[in-house]
């Protein structure tokens, strides 16, 4: 049966445990579904499932009850009386210090910034990419290194210079001086991404538009542009969801809170002391700023396996 | 473009070729300009300029006047310090191994050609998305002693039961553990999960034919198999844990007190809180040099190794 190697293992997917392994003289042996290491299994997997499971289902449950029903009742239970009112609270009324407009301001803040970091992030990567794997020059590849050793060097440690350039600039505390911080802090994965996958891209075809006598942004924009769609897709769910969950540049670089990113200010509702907690519309607060990347995660499904593998090597 | 009259020996072409080799190659080098920029001012520049002014006395702005260490006996004689240095310690040792082996555990229990795997994926998978301060929020929101987890094991009968990790200062920083892995495990299991289908099929035949248990061929055969990725999860966890920060600001502002200190919010205070900038410089540059400490011994292996071999 399946001993036609690894390449087949995911169409064995579906077969039971020693299956693909038995394959031996005897063939495999029948096999018990409710054996004792499938019991272990699937159990251990149940209740790891519900640990990762229980913070969305609490986070759900929480933001759809009324506070009276909170302090009574039990964290875990579902809502006696379904209300949308902390939703709403939430996305309109919620204070931060003498703001009282709600987290839809913090939104509309984090989406002035995402989109044109991402596109320029994306668009700069690119051509890097492209630069370092065809274009290669003197001095190209110790760029490309230092740019991937300072992925690792704690952010901290460039904060304030960074702070001083955006000043000298005058964009210190503008959302342009923090959409510039993300390119620069997005640029080594995904110069990365694309420089590796440029390298697999045949050279006779590069080298086949170069006797054609086109030149570095003829074939960028001809050949090497409409061939990296899929790559482009991951680098921008990497993108989308680090700047989107982005809080320590956001906190570092806008200087006053009515253009804070969303999480800045989710912190800021969540966690500020004064008035009644209301833990209803904290976890639809929370809820809201957590929907654009889980939209995005159960939405790209495999892909945003793959960005995160390609972040996973860049060691 | 003056060498064209250097001497008899450079001929015309030579001198028409010299200044156009760079121009020839232009195109690429502008388009890289982002990338020089960023690689040598910010992260190059920023880090050297930052290590520069930890010895000086910088206070509201940064200036020039040297104090040789000064700031360094200052942030290691401070108590707020030394107990976010053992925090991270603590965290980070319990984080790398509990990520790495629940991280394992879980790729390899995937990986026994179970049903329903993508959804038990997912599931692991899906806190990854979200950011520290969500997951930061939705714990302690959880771990409330009056409201939470506490008082509902109590509310089932078992009324001694106690759990408020956020509020005991013994403890707090396992209960920041157990939001962090909630977040990052699904990271490492993905990862070993990768790992674990590029193994040959043939090993595990060979496990069977010699008659070695599942757990035994995954402990003496499996993982020492996959010495890489081990590698790569561990500089993975290693360069998250000393940027914890995120975490700590939403899940326990550093509190009880300043029990749940760590080191790059002890820089954020110092710089943005304090005015106390030789004070930041000085400990990001610590921090720093962790990184550098963890980097080093990896590079090592990773790339000397292979130079000789």
């Amino acid at each position: 049966m399946a001993d036609t190697g690894m390449l087949n293992a995911a169409a064995a997917v579906t077969q039971p445990l020693r299956g693909t392994l038995a394959a031996g003289p005897r063939g495999p042996k029948p096999k018990n579904k409710f054996s004792r290491s499938n019991i272990i299994i699937y159990g251990t997997l149940f209740v790891v499932a519900l640990y990762y499971a229980l913070p969305l289902y609490v986070m759900i449950v929480t933001s759809l009850k009324g506070l009276p029903e909170i302090r009574m009742g039990n964290i875990f239970a579902p809502p006696l009386e379904v209300t949308f009112q902390p939703w709403v609270k939430a996305w309109q009324e919620a204070c931060t210090g003498i703001n009282c407009d709600g987290l839809s301001r913090g939104f509309w803040n984090s989406v002035r910034i995402l989109i044109p970091s991402v596109i320029l992030s994306v668009a700069i990567a690119s051509v890097n990419g492209y630069a370092l794997s065809m274009w290669k020059f003197k001095g190209s590849e110790v760029f490309f290194t230092i740019l991937m050793i300072g992925a690792f060097i704690p952010y901290q440690v460039m904060l304030y210079p960074i702070v001083i350039l955006l000043r000298e600039a005058g964009l210190y505390g503008s959302l342009t001086g923090l959409v510039l911080v993300h390119v620069a802090f997005g640029m080594p994965i995904n110069t990365l991404l694309f420089r590796n996958y440029f390298a697999s891209i045949p050279e006779e075809l590069f080298k086949a538009a170069r006797v054609d006598g086109a030149g570095f942004w003829a074939i960028f924009f001809k050949i090497i542009l409409p061939m990296s769609l899929p790559i482009c897709v991951v680098a921008l769910i990497i993108q989308v969801t680090g700047i989107w969950n982005d809080f320590l540049f956001g906190v570092t670089y806008i200087s006053s809170p009515d253009r804070y990113p969303m999480t800045v200010q989710l912190n800021n509702i969540v966690n500020s002391v004064q008035g009644v907690k209301e833990y209803n519309v904290n976890m639809a607060a929370t809820l809201l700023t957590g929907l654009v990347p889980l939209v995005i995660y159960f939405a790209s499904g495999k892909l945003f396996v793959r960005g995160i593998a390609a972040g996973a090597v860049k060691g | 473009m003056t060498t064209t009259d250097i001497g008899p020996n450079t001929g015309p072409r030579e001198t028409v070729r010299r200044p156009s080799r760079f121009l020839r190659n232009l195109s690429p080098k502008i388009a890289m300009l982002p990338l020089i920029f960023t690689a040598c001012v910010v992260f190059l520049g920023g880090t050297l300029w930052t290590v520069l002014y930890s010895f000086t006395k910088s206070g509201l702005l940064p200036r020039l006047s040297w104090v040789g260490l000064d700031q360094y006996e200052r942030l290691w004689s401070s108590r707020k310090w030394i107990v976010s240095i053992e925090n991270l310690a603590l965290y980070g040792i319990c984080s790398l191994i509990g990520t790495l082996v629940i991280g394992f555990t879980l790729a390899a229990l995937l990986d026994r050609k179970i049903r329903g795997e993508a959804v038990f994926r997912s599931i692991f998978l899906y806190p990854f998305a979200l950011s520290f301060i969500v997951t930061g929020l939705v714990w302690q929101w959880i771990l409330n002693p009056e409201l939470g987890l506490q008082n509902v094991v109590r509310e089932w009968g078992w009324t001694s039961f106690t759990f408020d990790p956020l509020n005991n200062p013994e403890i707090v920083m396992f209960g920041l553990l157990i939001a962090g892995l909630w977040q990052g495990t699904g990271l490492i299991m993905c990862i070993m999960l990768a790992g674990l289908r590029g193994i040959d099929e043939d090993i595990w035949k060979a496990a069977r034919v010699d008659g070695i248990g599942t757990v035994k061929t995954y402990i003496r055969v499996i993982i020492p198999m996959m010495r890489p990725v081990f590698v790569t999860s561990l500089v993975l966890i290693a360069a998250g844990i000393v940027k914890l920060y995120d975490l700590v600001v939403a899940q326990t502002s550093g509190g009880p007190g300043i029990s749940s200190e760590v080191p790059a919010k002890y820089v954020m205070t110092a710089m943005f809180g304090g005015q106390n900038l030789g004070q930041g410089f000085a400990a990001s540059s610590m921090m720093l040099l962790m990184v550098v400490i963890i980097l080093i011994p990896w590079a090592y292996l990773e790339f000397g190794g292979k130079k000789h071999g």
